[in-house]
């Protein structure tokens, strides 16, 4: 997406008294919506909303007075694309040393450190957060790269892994069961309550890991 | 620790502290949390004095048991229970004096599920992101609270003129009648599921939590079959596993999931839902937006 389009294609669907559920044809539109809502936002240009929650192809707008105005008013937006300055990059030091690295590198038809140099040399985008607080699904591996999840999910994944599973790649906030395919850890702290923000990863964030030797 | 506190000498099968929870973070994943009744939790704390978003204590079925350092004011309110200080009977739903070492003890609910416990001044726990809520889906906020923990209590005021006498309360309902707003995702449902959960009695489970009221009885017939992308979700929203057994999300709720929610609840109607205990029959009422307003 690179000229600005209206996002004709949206569905605004109401979910409950005061929630909004957009649905968008795809992730670049759904990120663009996300981008813009925020924007908006800071600018005060959005009537108030308690939550604005992107998600795969969704941004649900909750907390909203009035529901139904806003869903008239935002098809009519012109939405320009993402403005990267806008939410800034992370980089993230991984040790590609995972217990599944081997079987993903097999899958994409590499070595391990081939694989590991892949995963590192792309840009990812903060498509949406959830499954514990500060965790991120990010966004930006090539479609030919896509992994299923184990077929048995572990019981515990130690905090600061980093995983990939389907289309997307992430990092446990902290230790949990899961049944994405560990390739690397990271010592970054991703979630800390007690630091502003508390979140090193929120939507639309765009990540870079650099490869760090193992230990 | 000053000794403006409380020391738990029975915490009950899941006693929390609970406040108005932390809103305007489910972008990160961190769900709402806060009071399942709120209505109930206001009014305790109004009887000793408090804002209404002060921290209370949230008991589950079995009560608790509290012994202030200091003398406090506090109320019980909410799951009606029988309440003692130092095995005398107390008052139920009015703001009463504990002596500093006398033991306050919420006996089980006689109705309901939750009752709330409010001391003057507040639980005062370390806030986290702004709420003192225990959030049980993510671990957010202070432990439940365990036997022999102490929390520390805020610098109270005396209570109000007026909101010292007994307060009437109704009593939650043997049959549970959820309205529900149709949709966002009723079209991935069969034509007459609307219908089953509109005519069917479910009853509430065992498997409730503070996350979700679980219900048993007809499935819903699911017309799309794949899978739906996790999307946001809201408090109320009536999700729909597999096995087609409606859940209504409370609010320890994930802030995103993959299945289609058929419908959300109206919000008047979630502190009833709170005090639902197991077995109790539950009516699904689909309502239009028209008719919420009024």
């Amino acid at each position: 997406m690179s000229a600005p389009e209206r996002p004709g294609a949206a569905r605004v669907l109401r979910m409950g008294e005061r929630g909004l559920l957009v649905e968008l044809p795809g992730e670049a539109e759904t990120v663009a919506l996300h981008a813009e809502l925020v924007r908006r936002r800071a600018a005060g240009l959005l009537p108030p909303v308690g939550e604005i929650v992107p998600a795969a192809r969704t941004v649900l707008l909750d907390g909203v007075d009035d529901p139904e105005g806003l869903a008239g008013e935002l098809v009519r937006w012109e939405i320009p694309p993402p403005d990267p300055r806008a939410t800034g990059t992370v980089e993230i030091p991984v040790r590609y040393d995972g217990p599944d690295l081997a079987e993903v590198a097999a899958l994409w038809g590499l070595a391990p450190g081939e694989a590991a140099a892949r995963h590192a040399s792309v840009t990812y985008r903060v498509a949406f957060c959830g499954f514990a607080p500060g965790f991120g699904y990010l966004t930006g591996l090539p479609e030919g790269l896509s992994v299923p999840r184990r077929s048995t999910p572990r019981t515990a994944v130690p905090a600061g892994s980093v995983a990939v599973a389907g289309a997307y790649t992430g990092v446990y906030p902290r230790s949990s069961p899961g049944g994405w395919q560990l390739i690397g850890t990271t010592d970054a702290v991703l979630w800390d309550p007690s630091r502003d923000p508390a979140a090193l990863l929120a939507p639309g964030t765009l990540v870079r890991f650099t490869v760090v030797g193992s230990r | 620790m000053s000794d403006r506190a409380v020391a738990v000498v029975r915490a009950g099968a899941l006693t929390t502290v609970q406040d108005a929870g932390r809103p305007g973070y489910a972008h990160l994943g961190v769900p709402r949390s806060g009071v399942l009744d709120a209505p109930a939790a206001r009014l305790v704390n109004r009887l000793v004095g408090n804002t209404g978003d002060a921290a209370v204590l949230e008991t589950t079925l079995t009560g608790c048991a509290v012994r202030p350092r200091r003398p406090v004011v506090a109320a019980v309110g909410g799951a009606p229970c029988r309440v003692t200080v130092d095995g005398r009977p107390a008052a139920w739903g009015a703001a009463i004096r504990v002596p500093a070492g006398a033991v306050l003890e919420v006996h089980p609910a006689e109705h309901g599920v939750r009752s709330y416990v409010a001391f003057a001044g507040g639980v005062a726990v370390d806030p986290v992101l702004g709420s003192r809520s225990t959030d049980l889906l993510s671990g957010l906020g202070p432990q439940p609270l365990a036997d022999g923990a102490v929390l520390p209590l805020g610098a109270g005021s005396a209570p109000p003129a007026g909101a010292g006498g007994p307060v009437p309360w109704p009593a939650p309902p043997g049959e549970l009648v959820l309205r529900i707003l149709p949709g966002p995702r009723e079209d991935w449902f069969a034509p007459g599921a609307l219908r089953t959960l509109a005519a069917a009695r479910y009853l509430v489970t065992s498997s409730s939590n503070r996350i979700g009221l679980r219900t048993d009885g007809p499935p819903l017939e699911r017309a799309v079959h794949g899978e739906l992308p996790s999307e946001g979700m809201v408090l109320g929203a009536v999700q729909v596993p597999p096995d087609g057994r409606p859940v209504v999300f409370l609010a320890d709720h994930p802030t995103t999931g993959g299945y289609p929610v058929v419908g959300v609840v109206v919000e008047r109607d979630l502190p009833g839902a709170a005090q639902a205990v197991p077995g109790t029959p539950v009516r699904f009422l689909p309502v239009s937006r028209v008719r919420v307003r009024r």
